[in-house]
């Protein structure tokens, strides 16, 4: 395999607590060296900055949803095809692209890792033929597990023993990455045309409340000792509000431990926070949460966050938040695509248009910015849209330019039509903070993949890690002239490392790495109640058999890596 | 000794059943019996055994006759043919695996090929009514354990989809559905008294082409407004108790097929039925859902949305993909005499296209991948046959709801064959050769 050393760049590593010192780095085997052979191909990086490779926690890129969003959105293609070229397969998509090029765009951008946030178990095989389609970058994916009616059965009595086992199953036969929750009863419900609004909404039938999915979920992952720790979309997404219940939710881990052998330290991630930071009691009142939600994270180190920021764009909202995509529909009239999922979960998909001429979306916009402002912890707080809810992940240069510029900022809210009601119904204008390079490498690479339990592969430069790294046409050392250069320097990189291969030269492909697709292997004591359990399911329930239902072999995953886990021991 | 195969998947129309028990010889080499499948299911992997089969690619030549040929001379023809060609059509896709269907992909955009798959004559108008208005929908799943509603609307699942009403929609004992059909109301909406409209609780017996208009009766019959006595030829008090009917379920569900998709209106039927569900989801929860016919029809679109971006009638001639149905579509390219080669895979477009659409395959360029002799492989001048999909080979297949189900391998093909995949992935490596491709 090619040698390469970086020279010369100013290098930001969380990891090593590196603070833009000029630093070479040293690439064999595919890892991070100590030092290389006199052969290794020198690329100069003199005046840019040298990161560790992207990692994207939440993003829904893979799977039938966004499958659906781009069969019944022709008109997102328009303007966005690309044609065949060199090594990159045409794309096309503007909010929802084709699998080829979400690849290309995140390794352009210096990502090199990113996870899918909601896989339903029954379509694993669909989310990961996109997953193998999908170059370059490395990805797993997160099952849905809070509208489960196993999970809904057996938390109903508290049977945490019981639920590990049979999270450990789901995992290994979709091969799955983490435990997600989305509207934990809310979905089911919806199967009725209900919903879960509060953390003590009962859900039909199962008479289980979703306080008790989550604290129960928590308790399953941490005695199996994920990666992850459970990652948490709450009831009462986007309304005004909402807070409250997030508040509530996040109260749910009160008392809680991480319990892993992965670095960990959370057990609640709570994501796309934007959505969830609300406060208001209609859309005429709406104003910023985002205090009172950053507030409690600050306090509480077993949680972390990532952001949700509206970047302003025509996009498609999607989510297995079925009612509320129902919900979204009642509001903008556009159309609404659902699809329920027998025993497990459900997805909404609704396109949506974050206008700057109105005022709820420029609110939400300030929202979005708040809360990474607001946040003390960089390790605990990760830049994301929630792709492609509150905007496409190709903004993600924007989100930075608009983080690291209160200029920017100022330049963006005096363009809103109603910027008065923005200053008065959040604090964005009085936030003066500006992101440091380093607290972006905390934001969007060492802390992600610490969260993720990936803090040992990925996310820094340290001798012995994964080869990703990203040069940007940045140079630190000089003051920013235009905030919009920020935007251009984090649009394309110089230089991009997968694995140690060279993906990206000058903002071009100019090759495809070994994509893996990252799995959690748990080995568990035998239980045979789960396997009774599962095989009844299947026999009266499902409306296929157990032995179609694994995602198997080499068309599905062709290059895996798993996560081991040996939870036999408690 | 035989061996049973148990959980194996019926490669027929889009119900994708996967409880099928074949059994085969010990050596594997051939079929003898087939359980649980439908008549049609069961002919499916029977027809495999047939001894007079074709197993060897044939070349038309200049007096008509068939010459036996290589699948490498088969290879280069098809590569030779797609290099040359100008704007190949590559049709069908519908009856193989997802996996042949992605290395088909990757040789249209080498070639800049129209792309299409059998929704171009069956349930494209249903896609284009989707992307209207979109489509809440569900898993078959769900049908069994809640619906206690169920509409089959200008479809005749019956016959079309025997196993459909026992394993998903009218028989099952689903868990919120313990009493099985007697749990279930029953409307279909026909104009002949079909086997599946004569066990209907409510047969609403509806003028030939006029399903738009009592769709919109429906919707007004939901609000309780007025109603002309007679709409579509059929009264307003049965019209009334059908919409009464389906607001009071707990759950329902419209089934719908070619009755409404390639009858006069097309996709706005498709539109207004979608309108009828987002409207009784205000009263109750209601989907609605396609009866897609090819077993990967719905694969099909699936891989050409997530790799080109859209699901059928795909144009990558200028190097990048566009979609405009009537314009990019097969029918209307052939008939506007548009296309200077044919590639046809996975589909019969020569017994379901109208003649003057067929009559230009056989004056030009032409092969049929298809392990059967159709009126396709008739008029093409190379036929290529290949191993039964879901028979002889597995591979990735979606369900009409959208769930995909890896199909299995059950007996060898006879010596020699190669699947789709095979054979398009040499196809593929020869035209990367002959284009200088990477």
């Amino acid at each position: 395999m090619s040698e390469y050393i970086i020279k010369n760049g100013s290098v930001f590593d969380p990891v090593q607590g590196i603070k833009g010192d000029k630093k070479d780095i040293a690439i064999k085997d595919g890892k991070i060296a100590d030092k290389v052979s006199s052969a290794a191909k020198v690329i100069d990086a003199s005046g840019k900055t040298v990161m560790a490779g992207a990692v994207e926690i939440h993003a829904h890129i893979a799977g039938p949803k966004v499958n659906l969003g781009r069969i019944y959105r022709p008109e997102d293609k328009l303007f966005s095809c690309t044609p065949t070229k060199g090594m990159e397969r045409m794309g096309g998509g503007a909010s929802i692209p084709t699998t080829f090029k979400t690849g290309y765009e995140y390794a352009k951008m210096g990502y090199t890792t990113a996870m899918e946030a909601a896989m339903p178990p029954m379509f694993a095989k669909h989310v990961h033929e996109e997953i193998r389609d999908t170059p370059i970058i490395d990805e797993g994916a997160f099952p849905v597990f809070g509208n489960n009616w196993f999970v809904l059965e057996y938390l109903k009595n508290h049977e945490i023993e019981n639920t590990a086992a049979y999270i450990a199953w789901l995992l290994r036969v979709t091969k799955g990455y983490a435990v997600k929750v989305v509207n934990p009863g809310g979905t089911e419900a919806w199967a009725w045309g209900l919903n879960c609004l509060s953390v003590n909404d009962p859900v039909p039938y199962f008479d289980i409340t979703p306080a008790e999915i989550v604290k129960g979920l928590i308790e399953a992952n941490e005695y199996l000792g994920l990666p992850h720790s459970v990652h948490i979309h709450p009831n009462n997404l986007g309304n005004p509000g909402c807070y409250e219940t997030t508040l509530d939710t996040l109260r749910l881990a009160e008392g809680m431990k991480a319990k892993n052998k992965f670095g960990r330290e959370s057990v609640m991630h709570l994501t796309h926070t934007q959505f969830h930071s609300y406060k208001g009691t209609n859309w005429g009142d709406f104003e910023s949460g985002a205090k009172e939600i950053t507030d409690y994270v600050n306090q509480n180190k077993n949680i972390t966050i990532d952001t949700g920021n509206v970047t302003l764009d025509e996009t498609t909202t999607m989510t297995a938040d079925g009612p509320f995509e129902h919900h979204l529909t009642g509001l903008n009239h556009l159309k609404w695509a659902n699809c329920d999922v027998e025993l497990e979960t459900c997805a909404g998909v609704v396109p949506y248009i974050y206008s700057p001429n109105i005022s709820v979306c420029a609110i939400q916009w300030a929202i979005g910015l708040e809360i990474p402002l607001m946040m003390k912890d960089p390790m605990r707080c990760y830049i994301t849209t929630d792709h492609p809810n509150a905007g496409p992940f190709t903004r993600y240069p924007r989100v930075i330019k608009w983080l690291m510029s209160k200029k920017a900022r100022d330049t963006q809210i005096n363009a809103f039509k109603h910027k008065d009601k923005v200053l008065s119904q959040t604090s964005i204008g009085s936030l003066d903070k500006e992101l440091s390079l380093y607290e972006l490498a905390q934001m969007t690479r060492a802390g992600p993949a610490k969260t993720l339990g990936l803090g040992h592969m990925c996310g820094g430069l340290k001798p012995g890690m994964d080869a990703d790294v990203a040069v940007y046409n940045f140079n630190p050392d000089k003051p920013v002239a235009n905030p919009d250069d920020i935007e251009t320097a984090f649009s394309r990189c110089a230089h991009v490392f997968k694995s140690g291969v060279e993906v990206v030269k000058h903002g071009e492909i100019v090759g495809t790495g070994h994509k893996r697709t990252l799995w959690v292997n748990v080995k568990v004591n035998d239980n045979p109640q789960v396997m009774r359990d599962i095989n009844e399911k299947f026999i009266k329930y499902y409306s296929m058999t157990q032995a179609n239902y694994e995602a198997l072999g080499h068309h599905f995953v062709p290059n895996p890596y798993a996560l081991e886990v040996d939870a036999t021991h408690v | 000794m035989t061996k049973t195969i148990t959980d194996v998947i019926c490669p027929f129309c889009g119900t994708l059943c996967d409880d099928i028990e074949v059994v085969v010889s010990d050596d594997g080499k051939q079929l003898l019996e087939v359980y649980n499948a439908c008549v049609i299911g069961s002919e499916k992997f029977l027809h495999s055994q047939a001894k007079d089969r074709v197993t060897k690619p044939r070349m038309r030549q200049d007096d008509g006759t068939w010459k036996d040929v290589s699948y490498d001379e088969a290879a280069d023809y098809t590569a030779q043919m797609l290099a040359k060609a100008k704007k190949p059509l590559m049709y069908g896709w519908s009856s193989t695996n997802c996996e042949a269907q992605s290395v088909g992909n990757e040789i249209a955009e080498i070639s800049r090929a129209c792309c299409d798959n059998t929704a171009a004559v069956c349930h494209g108008t249903t896609l284009i009514a989707v992307q209207d208005i979109g489509l809440p929908t569900c898993t078959l799943g769900e049908v069994k354990n809640r619906a206690d509603r169920i509409i089959f609307w200008g479809c005749n699942p019956a016959h079309a989809h025997p196993r459909h009403m026992s394993r998903y929609s009218i028989f099952p004992r689903g868990f919120f559905t313990g009493k099985g059909q007697m749990s279930r109301k029953m409307i279909v909406i026909d104009p002949r008294v079909t086997d599946t409209a004569k066990m209907a609780d409510v047969h609403l017996q509806i003028e030939q082409g006029k399903d738009y208009e009592l769709l919109n009766a429906l919707r007004v019959a939901f609000k309780g407004e007025w109603l002309p006595d007679v709409v579509a030829g059929i009264p307003k008090e049965k019209i009334r108790e059908a919409a009464d009917m389906m607001k009071s379920g707990r759950f329902g569900i419209i089934f719908f097929g070619m009755g409404v998709t390639q009858s006069l209106s097309k996709n706005h039927n498709i539109d207004i039925a979608i309108a009828v569900t987002k409207d009784l989801n205000e009263y109750t929860k209601f989907s609605i859902m396609p009866m897609r016919g090819h077993y990967n029809v719905t694969g099909s679109g699936e891989v050409f949305a997530w790799q080109f971006g859209f699901p059928y009638s795909i144009d990558l001639t200028r190097g990048f993909a566009r979609y405009n149905p009537g314009d990019t579509s097969s029918i209307d390219l052939l008939v506007r005499g548009e296309v200077d080669a044919m590639f046809t895979i996975g589909s019969d477009p020569g017994a379901h296209f109208p003649i003057s659409a067929v009559k230009p395959i056989a004056n030009m360029p032409s092969v049929c991948i298809d392990p059967h002799l159709t009126p396709t492989s008739g008029v093409s001048k190379l036929h290529v046959p290949v191993a039964f999909n879901g028979v002889e080979t597995g591979g990735n297949c979606y369900r009409m709801d959208n769930v995909p189900i890896d199909c299995r391998k059950v007996v060898e093909p006879p010596a020699g064959m190669l699947t789709d995949e095979q054979f398009l992935v040499m196809v593929r490596d020869r035209l990367k050769k002959l284009k200088g491709a990477a």
